[in-house]
């Protein structure tokens, strides 16, 4: 069981950039460790430290106070690249609740999904509005699967329904499969007896 | 119903399948698992008093963060890194506990993860096979149907053998006619990542398919099903045919015997029926590839050789890629010069591409400053190649011979490029930072990457082939 999650209210952090790949959220350096934990620090590390270890004043995660941004909206493909899990608990680390683009890479979704990140797909002319409005406060609201804009226009979003319905009830995946003990079993007996 | 290759195996492994409400419970036969995205997984299993469920269908082995330096890899001497070091020690100590098999350090077996499950005869045809890493995709070069996951996903398959999945779409991708002359499977991944886009393939499985495809040999065919991720898609597959039995036939894990004819009779009904319908289709034809190499960091920023990087995209990030690069809008790639080249990775690290590579390289020279660093695949590809004299090959001519592993293409173990440096590179991703922190990564076939070795600068290969 993790902590059900049925909203998201925050004000939005943007970074524009199309195809934000995981290797940008979390260089490989960072992945020896053993444990889920304090990754937020290396966070978009290179972007964030120049050479020198001093932060980059440009850019935005250098510019706002972090605890006040809960959702992060990016350019279309975010979280394209590799499958670490790493990319996802890098920024709930750091307190990101929400990613919200136009396309979330397959891999990156399932892994946001199993950690409650939520991923937010919305239409072209949303994500535009939201990228334009830096900072604005925004809901997610995971019941309605809808999306709450500062103004009061509500946006619907698409997430596979399972994975909302754990979300919302806390309910994690591997509880699930494990109670489906018997199906396994019934399958392996046909399968391993065939070859 | 006419069904696809995918189809047909995706139906063979539903436990239950899936409904409006749920995803399938689909089973997976083969977990390969490796020292980076395992630790936190079998922490769940401990935590939970789980066992794993069928630890003979898991197989695991040390790739990602292992020195490749054959005095740290046989020595007494220590790993360079010690986090690196660190999760070797766990992986070593997850199997032991757990009863998973694993190809240590020292193992004859030991390779990169996709390297070393078709060498092994562990991969067939009609397998689904999950693996932590995004190259997974590789596997379906055999008629797999094989993805990347992530760490939770790992636990999932550990303690149940089973992932909860919902069903993808389908891409066909039909290669006419045949490659040209110093034109490689390399090649053509690149091209249709340039032409579908690195998010082309978004929620599908692609099926390779067509002449091209098929007179492809098998190093060539995974080569190209690995790079299905960098155009987003779930997975990679290619029908099984002659080329995919006989490549498997006597292979240590590949079944024997009797075993292998009733295997043979199961295979052979999995290609694609006629008129099977695929929810998209993409065609090009083999002829018109040209070698080809990126130029900015991601995949889809790729040209022919012979072009040039295009004045303007419409991919918002072109401008920071290419300030990145150091290169400028408009320019040929052609004769800017390099600083090193990688040859290996999950990509082009086995014996074809080091066969292919030394074929430039044979009684010349690495340019003046010029550093080149070769990586076998696997510690059989090392062994194969030594056999034939390839090292010689690549030692006479300045390059580093090195022990298997990833190395370079992801630098976890400090096999790294420096800061501003350019790199020709055999493997899969040219994002910032990959080959390290500030390292500028032109992806390009292992012919391409001897011949900038060979010349110090991009060079076309047919120069050199005649």
């Amino acid at each position: 069981m993790s902590e059900p999650i049925r909203q998201v209210r925050s004000r939005t952090l943007v970074m524009p950039a199309s195809n934000i790949d995981t290797d940008q959220i979390i260089p490989a350096r960072f992945l020896t460790t053993t444990t889920r934990e304090g990754l937020g620090e290396h966070l978009f590390t290179d972007w964030r430290y120049a050479p020198d270890g001093s932060p980059r004043a440009e850019f935005v995660l250098n510019r706002v106070d972090p605890r006040a941004h809960r959702i992060l909206v990016a350019g279309r493909n975010f979280g394209c690249g590799s499958s670490r899990e790493h990319a996802p608990w890098a920024l709930l680390d750091y307190g990101f609740r929400a990613v919200i683009s136009t396309e979330i890479a397959d891999i990156f979704r399932n892994n946001a999904l199993k950690n409650g990140l939520l991923p937010v797909v919305v239409d072209e002319p949303t994500c535009r509005w939201l990228i334009d409005n830096p900072g604005v406060e925004i809901s997610i609201d995971l019941e309605r699967t809808q999306l709450t804009l500062a103004e009061g226009r509500e946006v619907p979003f698409p997430i596979e329904p399972f994975a909302r319905y754990c979300l919302l009830n806390g309910i994690d995946e591997l509880g699930f499969l494990l109670s489906r003990a018997r199906h396994i079993e019934a399958y392996e007996r046909t399968r391993d007896g065939g070859g | 119903m006419a069904q696809t290759l995918f189809e047909k195996v995706w139906r063979q492994h539903e436990v239950i399948a899936e409904t409006a409400d749920t995803p399938a419970v689909l089973y997976i036969d083969l977990h390969l698992i490796h020292e980076v995205t395992t630790p936190q997984a079998f922490q769940v299993l401990r935590e939970r008093a789980l066992p794993v469920r069928r630890p003979e269908r898991t197989l695991a082995t040390l790739d990602h963060s292992t020195p490749t330096r054959t005095e740290q890899v046989f020595g007494g001497v220590r790993v360079a890194l010690a986090g690196a070091a660190h999760q070797v020690q766990e992986l070593e100590r997850n199997c032991a506990s757990f009863g998973v098999e694993l190809l240590a350090m020292a193992s004859r077996e030991r390779g990169i993860v996709h390297v070393i499950g078709p060498e092994l005869g562990a991969t067939q045809p009609g397998k689904t096979i999950v693996c932590g890493d995004s190259h997974t995709s590789t596997h379906g070069a055999l008629g797999a149907l094989a993805f990347g996951i992530g760490t939770t996903e790992v636990g999932h398959v550990l303690a149940t053998q089973c992932l909860l999945q919902r069903k993808p779409r389908t891409l066909a991708i039909e290669v006419s006619g045949q490659l040209g002359e110093g034109v490689t499977a390399k090649d053509l991944i690149l091209a249709i990542i340039g032409r579908i886009g690195i998010d082309g393939g978004t929620g599908h499985v692609i099926e390779y398919r067509g002449e091209a495809i098929g007179s492809l040999d098998m190093d060539g065919r995974m080569t190209v099903c690995n790079m299905s991720i960098e155009a987003g898609a779930r997975a990679g597959m290619i029908a099984p045919d002659e080329t995919t039995f006989s490549y498997l036939r006597g292979r240590p894990r590949a079944p024997q015997g009797a075993a292998w004819e009733r295997a043979l009779e199961a295979w052979r009904q999995l290609p694609s029926d006629p008129g099977a319908r695929f929810d998209r289709e993409v065609s090009l034809e083999a002829q018109a590839v040209e070698p080809m190499i990126t130029y900015g960091t991601h995949p889809g920023m790729v040209i022919p050789i012979t072009g040039s990087v295009p004045e303007h995209t419409e991919d918002p990030a072109f401008a920071r890629a290419l300030d990145y690069m150091g290169i400028e809008p408009g320019t040929a790639l052609r004769d800017r010069p390099v600083n090193v080249v990688f040859l290996g990775s999950c990509t082009n690290s086995r014996l074809s591409d080091l066969r292919a590579a030394a074929r430039v390289l044979r009684g010349r020279k690495l340019a003046p400053g010029v550093r080149m660093l070769v990586v076998p695949g696997s510690q059989q590809v090392k062994a194969a190649a030594e056999a034939e004299g390839l090292h010689r090959v690549f030692i006479e001519a300045g390059a580093d011979w090195r022990e298997s592993g990833c190395s370079m293409c992801i630098g976890m173990n400090g096999d790294t490029v420096a800061r501003g440096e350019y790199c020709v590179s055999t493997s899969n991703r040219n994002f910032e930072g990959r080959q390290g922190a500030g390292a500028r990564t032109l992806l390009a076939s292992p012919l391409t990457a001897a011949a900038a070795a060979v010349r110090g600068r991009i060079t076309d290969p047919r120069e050199l082939l005649s």
